[in-house]
């Protein structure tokens, strides 16, 4: 069986910072979840932007279903594959809940406009937005917007998707709504790869977790494992720490 | 009375000429307002998504159109061409000097349009697939227009007035007209107030224009610091 996705030894340097990212590698396979931790500026985001290379890696590899996507030339062709839902958000200002989600159908993919409404619409149920369809980012929520964002990604039909700290920049009462959504879809089957500090949705639907510190993978294995009986002393101050902030 | 109904009389007897030179007036700007919006487009985006080089050089431009005076411009695109031994209409040379010029400015409110659109949603339209062509034809330049639009009917009624000073490379215009009329009959002040207020209505008609667009275009929930809380 071919990952969905492989990532291959990703290295990322920046002027600025140094190497973020040292040689980081993991494989996803399809219908699984696998959740990111670890603490701020140890690459989190950097490595989900090499994926879909929104940033170029500086070396090492990234496969989509046996596919390199990190062979120079254009990444466009793969980017409607690869789901990415921002911490921001990111919404298109100027367009309605459901242009946000058909843009990417009518422009990319060419469908005919009334085909990827339909879509559109099908894709703002899964999300319980159905009834928001023409309301426009400003009239949103947090947790609205966000739900929007997760529409956006699901309705290109994407192999998997990449979620980038999605409940960080919500109120504590916006969170729940995002993850139930999350949660959702993990359960059907979509490959995910989620950058979150939630540790309780990781712990319910996580096939593992990996503990990115200092640019590598430090410690991984499923949540059972790692959240109970950390191996290594960073993860458990880390982890301590969370639960301290988020709660199981 | 008496005097009141001849001044009247020579504004009637000169109707036509005037019309003409409104006529000619509206052309100029309008070609040069939109020959200069549509420079000002590719400008904007050399400055912004261009390499050092491209953003240098068209900054260089947008700099230099902005420093110089008008009516120095028009005399350069007057004189200049012919000079290569190009020849260029009075009214073509006033639409390139004054074009270019509105360009420079215009250039300078499209930058800021696109620099108050948030990095993040050029990367999600690239995310979902889109080139980058195609990301600011979508996303970017739709909300990049709508954020220039107040600027821009700022830019309109400024330059629109411009259009009077193509008179001095002899582009037969409202106030030229106005002047040929003046020669002949001796009548200044009737004629000024009615050039005037034929610059009035042109200035008003054209913000009534861009105060509908923004209208039009504006985005649902979208409130700015103008709106009274």
């Amino acid at each position: 069986m071919t990952a969905v996705l492989k990532v291959e030894n990703i290295r990322k340097s920046y002027p600025s910072e140094g190497e973020v990212l040292r040689g980081i590698s993991l494989n996803l396979n399809k219908g699984e979840t696998k959740v990111i931790v670890g603490p701020s500026g140890t690459g989190k985001s950097t490595l989900l932007r090499c994926i879909n290379r929104l940033t170029e890696p500086d070396s090492g590899k990234v496969w989509l279903s046996g596919e390199e996507v990190t062979r120079a030339g254009n990444p466009d062709r793969f980017r409607p594959k690869i789901g990415f839902v921002f911490q921001h958000f990111n919404l298109f200002h100027h367009l309605s809940a459901l242009k946000n989600v058909t843009v990417g159908l009518t422009s990319v993919q060419g469908l005919k406009k009334d085909k990827a409404e339909r879509k559109g619409r099908e894709s703002l149920e899964v999300v319980g937005l159905s009834d928001q369809a023409d309301s426009y980012p400003a009239e949103l929520s947090g947790g609205q917007k966000q739900r929007v964002g997760i529409a956006r990604a699901m309705a290109m039909d994407p192999e998997l998707i990449l979620f980038d700290e999605p409940t960080s920049a919500l109120d504590p009462e916006l969170i729940g709504e995002v993850l139930e959504v999350m949660i959702d879809l993990a359960k059907k089957g979509m490959t995910s790869l989620v950058v979150t500090h939630e540790i309780g949705f990781a712990n319910s639907v996580a096939n593992e977790i990996i503990f990115l510190d200092g640019g590598v993978v430090l410690e991984k294995g499923p949540p059972e494992e790692v959240l109970r009986n950390p191996k290594e002393e960073r993860t458990k101050q880390f982890l301590h720490k969370i639960t301290e902030l988020y709660g199981e | 009375m008496e005097a009141l109904v001849s001044k009247l009389q020579v504004l009637v007897n000169n109707g036509p000429a005037l019309l003409k030179g409104t006529a000619v007036t509206i052309e100029l700007g309008l070609t040069f307002f939109v020959v200069g919006y549509a420079m000002a487009l590719f400008i904007a985006m050399g400055i912004v998504y261009g390499n050092k080089a491209i953003s240098t050089l068209l900054s260089g431009f947008s700099w230099v159109f902005r420093s110089l005076p008008a009516i120095i411009l028009l005399f350069i695109f007057f004189y200049g061409p012919t000079r290569l031994g190009i020849n260029l209409s009075a009214f073509w040379a006033s639409v390139f000097a004054l074009g270019l010029r509105t360009a420079g400015y215009q250039a300078q409110y499209f930058r800021g349009g696109i620099q108050s659109i948030r990095s993040g949603q050029l990367e999600a339209a690239r995310s979902v697939g889109m080139s980058l062509p195609k990301a600011l034809y979508k996303i970017i330049l739709p909300q990049m227009f709508r954020f220039a639009l107040p600027a821009t009917a700022n830019e309109y009624a400024i330059t629109i007035k411009d259009t009077s000073l193509a008179y001095a490379i002899g582009v037969v215009e409202v106030l030229q007209q106005g002047s040929f009329i003046i020669a002949r009959e001796y009548n200044p002040l009737a004629i000024y107030v009615t050039v005037a207020l034929i610059y009035w209505i042109i200035t008003r008609v054209g913000t009534r224009f861009f105060a509908y667009l923004e209208k039009r275009y504006r985005i649902p929930g979208f409130k700015v610091s103008g709106f009274k809380v």
